[in-house]
């Protein structure tokens, strides 16, 4: 069977594409305490991500972010890290919700509804073509008839 | 001036409730006359209102501090623009400026009542009844021109110095401009259905000024990220703060309704979705109100907490009762004409257009809301920011742009799969071929999520441009060869005959410009460093060297400025001024950005503050890849909006020969399939 160019381009393409993205390296550990900062909230009222609190004359941020070094520093784990911020500013101090508990329910919901929606939406389109059932051939339409068939296809067209 | 204020505003409320209950006797009776004084009375309310808004305007101007509102929000040192923002800067005047907005797209509404008076009476009467609900509260439990009690003070306490930006003078108005404007489509929606309305007149009517809403609350979000982009001094533009959602929320839903109105008008179909599309979009609007005032959900943008969160959750009820009631009674008018017939159609495109659209928007009210959820149920608070939306929100953006691509390629009712190949082959490998180009460049999608992302959205925003342009293109073509003319004053041509797609087009365009700019959030860098005169600093590729740190004073603010000279190369590039202001009235602090932008990246630098030993300035520096892309795609949708809302070219029809008969249909077949297959 031959392939027609355009389509052989497209393939390699896309193999290409697919190989390059198969490498995979982990996240660099000078990026943890940026990284941590954003998955946190700054304690001091500005409801700003704690790695980007800029609230003038903020007295946590600084402080906050200082106790997150540290940790990394002394070989913390994420997960240690945040338990250690949550049990001295509370749960409020994570800026999502956990994978723990009734924190979950948060981040099942949505990609939940997301796949019902997109199913209901596949299956309602294949019963409405299964339902029609095939109709028997009209006689030809009038002249009259056809100038209201031209006005629709005009319509539906618009160029 | 407080007693003229009181005044027109009782009157605004006798009028409005006049004008509600004589329309819907006349409605019930027929009686043109009484139907008649009914919208007059309408037109006043738009009098008396505006009379209200400027006696609290003028009150500020006269500083006059006997009304606690003017106290509250304004001071004699305030620049006077900042005195008129003030109408809206608080809940009480915010609500006036809805009530005096409502009114203001009222009157217009009657003024044009002849494109339809029995369905315009049928709408007017609705828009009083939303009038009714504003103009009791701002009568009741949120009056603007209550007095001070006691001594009053010889000054203000100033307005929020966050809200003293020429920007903010102009936020608000638009935003409140789109919320409000969602009321107009909601009557139409309802007066269409209880009237059993015969007939798609209704649903252009609607369109339009479905648009126009959407048009201002586009502008609105736009300037509201760019003002926290400008002012706030995080480098970021986009919080997911509640108040910001609360925006979001009928944005998404208007969207869906503007797509999905194309396949009732063209097929008869989707009707009552459309309903309950306009129905969603105008509660959504109401509800973010709500959000915002009631404290139900914490937020830097609240207004403070009051009593009004019970009168919006009963007005909420009302209006999904009476549309629920009115859905069930008359549902048999909405039956489909037509049956989608193919998965690979342009219906079916716009129906997961409109599924992801909705599913964004509850994705958004999801995460607003879980807080409340929460701490219902564990008893305890929790915070669901940013990490949470974007992680959520993300892939359906990506999901969307792909349809962005997909959708106008495809033809009403079924496409072919060798038409698919043919439209979408080139640019489906242009768009690969960017992909991987931006990898060779440097771009490591395995790093890190959010670089994955940012290819996808840069990928996936070349294919809709390539597609997009394509579209252009081939009806450009064709028309540029009957008229033997230039193939661009052919695509001017064709966007004029149908100016409602082609201005969708361009709106998309302006769509993957915004997701370009998004995409450059993940090579963001910042750097923070104490400067003393000549200290340096590096970001990225620029040298930062502080000149000089001054301090200035007059009588609204005092402020520390720093001149920061910027090299790049060796070369210098700019002088940059970064400043942090004290205002003395409300004695808050607040920082002047100093943002020079280009095509490529925005340097920004942000006085932080001053190290209380050594008096030197703290500055941080962001480089934002990308932005300026942010605010040229959101301009480039405005004027594809516009573009949408003109009305199409109308073509003389002149009789061809056979021979140009034949010709012309050849063309189009050789042009594709899809090319004139519609909005």
């Amino acid at each position: 069977m031959t392939v027609r160019k355009p389509t052989r381009i497209l393939q390699i393409a896309a193999l290409v594409l697919a190989a390059t993205l198969l490498i995979s390296a982990g996240p660099s550990d000078d990026t943890r305490v940026n990284a941590l900062g954003h998955q946190m909230m700054c304690m001091c009222g500005c409801s700003q991500i704690l790695a980007e609190c800029n609230h003038v004359g903020c007295s946590y941020s600084t402080k906050m972010l200082g106790q997150i070094r540290q940790a990394v520093l002394r070989g913390d784990s994420d997960a240690a890290i945040k338990k250690m911020m949550v049990e001295e500013y509370g749960t409020v101090v994570l800026a999502a919700p956990t994978t723990k508990g009734f924190d979950i329910v948060a981040w099942v919901i949505p990609p939940l509804i997301t796949l019902v929606a997109i199913g209901a939406v596949v299956f309602v389109v294949r019963a409405w073509k299964n339902r029609k059932p095939p109709s028997p051939p009209s006689p030809p339409a009038p002249p009259e008839e056809l100038d209201s068939y031209r006005e629709l296809a005009r319509k539906e067209t618009e160029l | 001036m407080p007693q003229i204020g009181s005044f027109t505003l009782l009157f605004a409320l006798a009028l409005s409730i006049y004008s509600f209950v004589a329309g819907i006797i006349a409605i019930v009776r027929k009686d043109e006359r009484l139907g008649e004084t009914a919208r007059k009375a309408g037109i006043a309310v738009f009098v008396a209102t505006t009379a209200a808004a400027l006696a609290l305007v003028v009150a500020a101007f006269r500083d006059d501090f006997s009304l606690a509102y003017i106290l509250h929000h304004s001071n004699r040192d305030l620049p006077i623009q900042y005195k008129f923002a003030a109408l809206w800067s608080g809940q009480e005047g915010s609500l006036l400026f809805w009530s005096w907005l409502l009114s203001t797209y009222g009157m217009v509404l009657r003024l044009r009542h002849k494109v339809d008076p029995w369905l315009v009476a049928h709408a007017s009467v609705i828009v009083m009844a939303v009038q009714i609900f504003f103009l009791l509260l701002i009568n009741t439990v949120a009056h603007p021109f209550a007095l001070v009690t006691g001594t009053i003070p010889p000054d203000g306490n100033g307005l929020n110095p966050l809200l003293q930006y020429p920007e903010m003078v102009i936020h608000p108005p638009m935003l409140y401009l789109g919320y409000v404007g969602t009321t107009v489509p909601f009557a139409f929606g309802l007066a269409a259905l209880i009237t059993k309305y015969p007939g798609e007149k209704w649903i252009h009517i609607t369109r339009r000024w479905t648009m126009v809403g959407w048009l201002f609350l586009t502008c609105g979000i736009f300037l509201g990220q760019h003002w926290a982009y400008a002012v706030l001094g995080w480098g970021g533009y986009w919080g997911w703060d509640p108040v910001e959602n609360a925006s979001l929320l009928p944005w998404l839903t208007g969207t869906a309704f503007l797509h999905s109105v194309m396949m009732q008008e063209k097929r008869g179909m989707m009707k009552m979705w459309n309903m309950w599309l306009i129905f969603t979009t105008f509660l959504l609007s109401i509800f973010g109100t709500f959000l915002t005032r009631s404290g139900v959900v914490s937020s830097v943008h609240a207004f403070a907490q009051s009593g009004i969160g019970p009168w919006f959750v009963t007005f909420l009820i009302i209006i999904f009762a009476t549309c629920c009631f009115f859905f069930v009674m008359n549902r048999s008018h909405l039956q489909t004409e037509h049956r989608l017939e193919s998965l690979v159609s342009r219906e079916s495109s716009f129906l997961f257009n409109n599924v992801l659209l909705l599913v964004s928007c509850f994705a958004v009210l999801w995460g607003t809301l879980f807080p409340v959820l929460s701490e219902w149920v564990q008893g305890h608070k929790i915070t669901v920011g940013p990490p949470f939306f974007n992680k959520v929100n993300v892939p359906i953006a990506l999901l969307l742009l792909l349809l962005t691509a997909v959708g106008p390629l495809l033809a009403w009712r079924k496409t072919s799969l060798d038409s698919l190949k043919k439209n979408f082959l080139v640019p489906t490998i242009i768009a690969i071929c960017a992909a991987i180009g931006l990898i060779v460049g440097g771009m490591r999608p395995w790093e890190d999520i959010s670089y994955f992302y940012s290819l996808m959205a840069i990928s996936l925003s070349v294919l809709v441009t390539a597609t997009i342009l394509s579209e252009f293109w081939r009806g450009g073509r064709v028309i540029a060869r009957h008229n033997n003319s230039n193939v661009f004053a052919g695509m001017v041509q064709l966007t004029r005959r149908n100016t409602r797609r082609y201005g969708g087009y361009i709106v998309h365009l302006g769509v993957v410009f915004v997701m370009i700019g998004y995409a450059g959030v993940a090579f963001n860098q910042t750097a923070e460093q104490e400067l003393g005169t000549n200290g340096e600093m590096r970001i990225g590729p620029y040298t930062l060297v502080n000149r000089s740190y001054t301090q200035e004073d007059n009588r609204n603010y005092s402020t520390d400025i720093a001149m920061i000279d910027v090299y790049k190369g060796g070369k210098k590039l700019d002088t940059m001024y970064p400043e942090q202001r004290f205002f003395k009235a409300s004695e808050q602090r607040a920082t002047m950005v100093a943002n020079r932008s280009g095509v490529r990246e925005d340097l920004y630098l942000v006085f932080a503050g001053t190290n209380p030993d050594t008096g030197r300035p703290i500055i941080k520096a962001h480089l934002n890849p990308l932005v300026a892309w942010i605010w040229f795609g959101a301009h480039i949708m405005l004027i594809g909006t516009l573009v949408a809302l003109v009305p199409n070219m109308q073509l003389a029809r002149v009789p061809l020969t056979a021979k140009e008969s034949a010709r012309a249909a050849t063309e189009v077949q050789r042009a594709g399939s899809t090319v004139g297959a519609g909005d």
